[in-house]
């Protein structure tokens, strides 16, 4: 091969392309940046997670659960560390004085010097020790925001009104999401106990911290006393624990984020193979002057893989350029889901991974098109012709070496050849469906071609399969972006939507519970005279599984072979007990008793997730701890629960005549008109039994509201690549189909068309591009979300169309810009430009 | 014999018949003959000019091209030859557009691998052909004339034994052809090439050696003028 020819005459030849060449080159430099910023931003997170662990944990070791430690393990704890500290954490109603409002928050009383390690972020800096030292609290800042509360301002939990010493801007290892639900309240552990909050039957959560002696193998101590703490249902975390969470956290969103970058990249490279497409078609006259002249095919070949590899070389390092600035980005797009402040630097894994893969990619679908240049044949200077470049069998290697490219990506992210084999299927099954469905619309076009329609309309629709069109690789790159984006509406808006529902027409939308015994005639009678209907009153009992189908609890936390899941052995049961089964469950097995009578065996009625949970059946006996009292039942009856009504709902309900004395609270469930009344009654239950709490649907939504808008924010964000990628193949398209359209825009002219004529041809094109990118991503993303909604999440599929028609709109809107404002230098030209080219 | 072309038949299949564009073509050229194929338009001309170019290959026959039965190399052979013994000159004039008329009449040389040289000689060549002071501008900045003269100059570059013109006046004005042609002759005649002109200007035809005439793809006629006129 003659390389010094192929090499002068590949720069002599792009001479007047390279504008051309570097426009498409550009979705490239998109989708290595976005690889880029996200692995590098991953690398980051994870060295941090070495340095922040201790911090993010505030100790060694933690060790808690939802009753209090043990006697028996307090001595084996106490000789471990050398400080302690001890956290009582529970959720309960405040009331704040001076606004007459109540709120819903997570209350914690913390005891000794915790944190050990990183600090809380108070305002002032004081009080973040100062609150242990009497009866204040530090309270949450968006709390503070909420109700225009000041340092100093009072809040009353349970019994006792606390001054606020400080806001609570940050706690370390705490994630905001949710925070809107129920806010932190920090006060002393002393202070806990004259609350009164603490009730038989209150959801309570005993946490201690402990700083122990660097030399101490802590995770060796932990796994020789594994057993034990799962027989006494304690979790222990240490620092190693809290990385290998996070690692995994993390692990987590890095594959999601790597995923969506690599769609990006692989859109990227659709648009990169269709430019070059376009490119090679219109070099086929020069391709067979140089093959008639004598050159080879392969040096013909070589010629313009030089030119495409070149380019491709210094669009990677362009975007890995862009990528490491803009990885500064991603963490404040993920505030919400970081526990701990990253500190961006450059990452040189991130830029080698960003290269490589940057660089195969681009090489790989460049090549497709590119292989055609050997079978040019020279006869094309005695045959001028505008018939596209016949595809090179070898493609088909070309197509197998990208799937193996994909696979490798995704096995270096999963680390799984099963899942780099499902996810890699998964991602060409999306793009073959999206080739389908746009081949079929095209095809439609042709087949319902509006033949009788005005010159303007049959014209402008044409062009869509016009020889080199890029419809399909359009369809694809832009609707792919539009089905992301109208997925996360739709999805969003059921979620939102069906949570709605659970408080329309007469759906109850407010629960009060830790409702005493003494307090409940008062309850309802407050209820009532706010006009609102008591439409559920059920007691509560809270007790322990004690043994099963003839073992012990402890002896079947020993046994290796048993099939009954952790969380069913060790759940904390809120048992009730009625005469008749809720209207809302369906009866699966058995028959359900309502009453007990003396002689009679206590027949219990389990929910069926908890039944196959605990690997239970029709007939097996449940031995019961309720608070010092056994009580033995058997399963009476198996039933299936409706969680989608707001109601108090019980795993396991007993016959009435059997739980009357054991200690107890009640739940009450109502429906309140409107958001003052709700204010007004969680006012008035919070001033008169403050260890009640009080949940409406309000405060779900608002929280539900919050976390979704948080993950789809970042959904949308990288989505937004998707699109930002796709309009760039559009432009480039446009611009490099520019002499074909100069031609015909020319001769449309000569011919007698005006100007105004031309740019509602082109009008009519792009708005069918538009529309139909607009419409294949819409229908993908319908379709997809009926089946995530029916078969994922359960949800009624009740589709709001305003949000889908807006982004529509605004696809078309765009195309049609874009396209238009392309299209002016093309509509411009003189004739003499097209007698030149000939 | 620098062309031979023996029992040449090229057929098109078609979807329910066949075209036979040649029908059983029959011919030799010697060195140094100026030969020229006439006949109305899709008589066969171009088809039979492709193939003797080794542009294309024929249904059936033989065509020997400087001696190479070129039907039979691939297509980097036949790649070959035309760069060492061949000169093409296109109604179309088919210039590099990216290229300035320098490079254009140098591609050719440097193709060979004789880059040193081959700007001197590109020089020359542009000179000799009117356009000394043009070699730095691009096609485009050219008119048809000025380009069909850089597409002689690019022809005579590679010294080939064999020049292919089809219809080189084709696409000018009387004048620009006058002067194309003209230069045609006199390079060719400096350089001693066999030249094979393909045109339907009769007025051209007549100033060669040897016409011969297509129909409806067979010769019909092959004319020695220079032979008759001496006669």
């Amino acid at each position: 091969m003659n390389w010094q020819l192929i090499v002068k005459t590949a720069i002599r030849d792009s001479r007047k392309d390279r504008s051309k060449l570097l426009l498409f080159m550009s979705s490239i430099i998109l989708g290595v940046a976005a690889l880029v910023a996200i692995n590098s931003f991953n690398d980051n997170l994870v060295r941090d997670i070495e340095t922040q662990s201790k911090s993010l944990l505030g100790a060694d070791m933690t060790v808690g659960g939802n009753k209090p430690i043990p006697e028996s393990l307090i001595a084996s704890l106490d000789s471990l560390s050398s400080e302690q500290s001890s956290e009582v954490e529970l959720f309960s109603m405040s009331y704040l004085p001076s606004k007459q409002k109540s709120q819903f928050v997570k209350l914690k009383g913390l005891t000794g010097k915790f944190p050990y390690y990183g600090n809380f972020l108070t305002e002032p800096t004081s009080a973040a020790t100062s609150f242990k030292t009497g009866k204040y609290a530090l309270v949450d800042d968006g709390m503070m925001l909420q109700y225009n509360l000041e340092v100093g301002d009072s809040i009353k939990l349970g019994e006792i009104t606390f001054p606020i010493h400080g806001r609570l801007m940050s706690v370390f290892g705490n994630l905001d999401m949710g925070s809107s639900f129920a806010p932190s309240v920090y006060i002393s552990g002393e202070q806990v106990s004259a609350t009164k909050l603490i009730q038989p039957g209150s959801l309570v959560n005993y946490k201690n911290y402990y700083k122990v002696d660097m030399s101490t193998d802590l995770d060796e101590w932990k796994k020789e006393r594994r057993q034990r703490f799962r027989n006494e249902s304690i979790r222990v975390t240490t620092v190693e624990d809290q990385r290998e969470n996070l690692q995994e956290a993390f692990s987590n969103l890095n594959n999601f984020l790597n995923i969506v970058a690599l769609i990006s990249l692989l859109l990227a490279c659709i648009g990169v193979a269709s430019s070059v497409l376009i490119y090679v078609n219109s070099k086929v006259q020069s391709i067979a002057i140089l093959r008639c002249l004598g050159m080879k095919g392969a040096e013909a070949f070589m010629v313009y893989f030089l030119q495409i590899f070149v380019l491709g070389v210094l669009s990677v390092i362009v975007g890995i350029a862009i990528g490491s600035i803009i990885q500064i980005i991603l963490p404040i797009v993920l505030k919400g889901f970081l526990p701990y402040e990253v500190n961006m630097t450059i990452s040189s894994s991130a830029i080698i991974k960003g290269f490589f893969m940057g660089i195969i990619s681009t090489t790989l679908f460049a090549l497709g098109p590119l292989l055609s240049v050997r079978n040019i044949t020279p006869l094309k200077t005695l045959r001028i012709s505008d018939d596209p470049v016949k595809a090179d069998p070898l493609r088909w290697l070309i197509y197998g070496l990208i799937i193996l490219s994909i696979s490798g990506f995704l096995y270096s992210l999963t680390g799984s050849l099963l899942n780099s084999g499902i996810l890699t299927l998964g991602i060409l099954a999306a793009f073959l469906i999206l080739f389908g469905v746009a081949k079929l619309v095209t095809w439609c076009v042709r087949k319902y071609f509006p033949k009788n329609s005005s010159f303007v309309l049959r014209q402008g629709l044409s062009n869509l399969y016009r020889p080199n069109n890029q419809t399909q690789t359009l369809i694809v790159s832009i609707g792919l972006g539009t089905g992301i984006l109208t997925l996360l509406f739709i999805l969003q808006g059921l979620i939102l939507g069906n949570v709605e529902d659970m408080g329309a027409g007469n759906q109850p939308n407010m629960i009060v519970f830790g409702i005493e015994a003494d307090q409940n005639e008062e309850m309802e009678s407050i209820t009532k005279s706010f006009d609102m209907p008591v439409i559920q009153n059920v007691p509560v009992v809270t007790m322990e599984l004690a043994a099963w189908q003839g073992k012990t609890k402890k002896e079947w936390m020993q046994d290796t072979t048993r099939t009954a899941s952790r969380w069913a052995i060790n759940r904390e049961a809120r048992v009730s007990y009625r005469e008749e089964m809720s209207e809302d469950d369906e009866l699966i097995e058995g028959t359900y008793t309502g009453v007990y009578n003396d002689g009679d065996s206590i027949m219990v009625s389990l929910d069926q997730r908890y039944a196959d949970g605990l690997d239970v059946e029709m007939g097996d006996e449940l031995i019961w701890n309720v608070q010092g009292a056994i009580i033995k039942t058997y399963v009476g009856s198996i039933r299936k629960i409706n969680f989608r009504k707001m109601k108090s709902r019980f795993f396991i309900l007993f016959p009435v005549g059997v739980l009357e004395a054991a200690p107890q609270f009640r739940i009450l469930v109502s429906k309140s008109p409107n958001k003052q009344v709700t204010a007004d009654f969680r006012n008035a239950v919070v001033k008169f039994m403050p260890n009640a709490s009080v949940i409406d649907l309000g405060s779900i939504l608002v929280t539900l509201n919050d976390i979704i808008t948080k993950v789809s924010y970042v959904i949308k964000f990288m989505a937004g690549f998707s699109i930002l990628i796709g309009l760039i193949v559009l432009i480039s398209s446009l611009f490099l189909s520019k002499f074909q359209r100069i031609r015909e825009s020319v001769l449309l002219r000569t011919l007698g068309a005006s100007e105004k004529k031309i740019y509602r041809i082109n009008a009519v094109e792009y708005t069918a591009l538009g529309l139909l990118s607009a419409l294949t991503g819409i229908l993908l993303a319908v379709v997809g979300s009926y089946l995530l909604a029916t078969f994922v999440f359960e949800l009624d599929f009740n589709l709001s169309w305003w949000p889908i028609l807006g982004i529509f709109v605004f696809i078309i809107a765009l195309t049609v810009a874009i396209g238009l404002w392309n299209s002016r230098d093309v509509i411009k030209r003189s004739p003499l430009e097209v007698l030149r080219n000939v | 014999m620098i062309l031979e072309a023996k029992e040449i038949f090229k057929i098109y299949k078609g979807v329910n018949k066949e075209l036979t564009v040649l029908d059983n073509i029959n011919f030799q050229v010697t060195k140094g003959e100026i030969l020229s194929i006439v006949g109305p338009s899709g008589s066969g001309k171009t088809t039979l000019l492709g193939l003797c170019a080794g542009l294309d290959n024929q249904s059936s026959g033989i065509i020997k091209l400087a001696g190479e039965p070129i039907s039979q190399l691939t297509e980097n052979e036949k790649a070959e030859i035309r760069n060492r013994k061949v000169g093409f000159i296109f109604q179309n004039f088919q210039l590099l557009p990216t290229l300035t008329a320098l490079e254009n009449v140098m591609i050719p040389m440097e193709l060979q691998g004789r880059s040193i040289g081959a700007r001197a000689k590109a020089i020359e060549l542009l000179k000799r052909v009117g356009l000394g002071g043009r070699h730095d501008h691009y096609p485009s900045q050219l008119s048809g004339g000025e380009k069909q003269r850089v597409s002689l100059a690019r022809a005579f570059s590679n010294d080939p034994e064999i020049l292919f013109a089809d219809e080189p006046t084709g696409n000018l004005d009387e004048e620009s052809g006058l002067i194309v042609e003209n230069l045609l002759f006199d390079l060719n005649r400096e350089k001693q090439t066999t030249l094979v002109i393909v045109t339907h200007d009769l007025e051209l035809a007549n100033k060669t050696d040897r016409i011969i005439k297509l129909k409806g793809g067979k010769i019909v006629s092959d004319e020695c003028i220079k032979t008759a006129a001496n006669l």
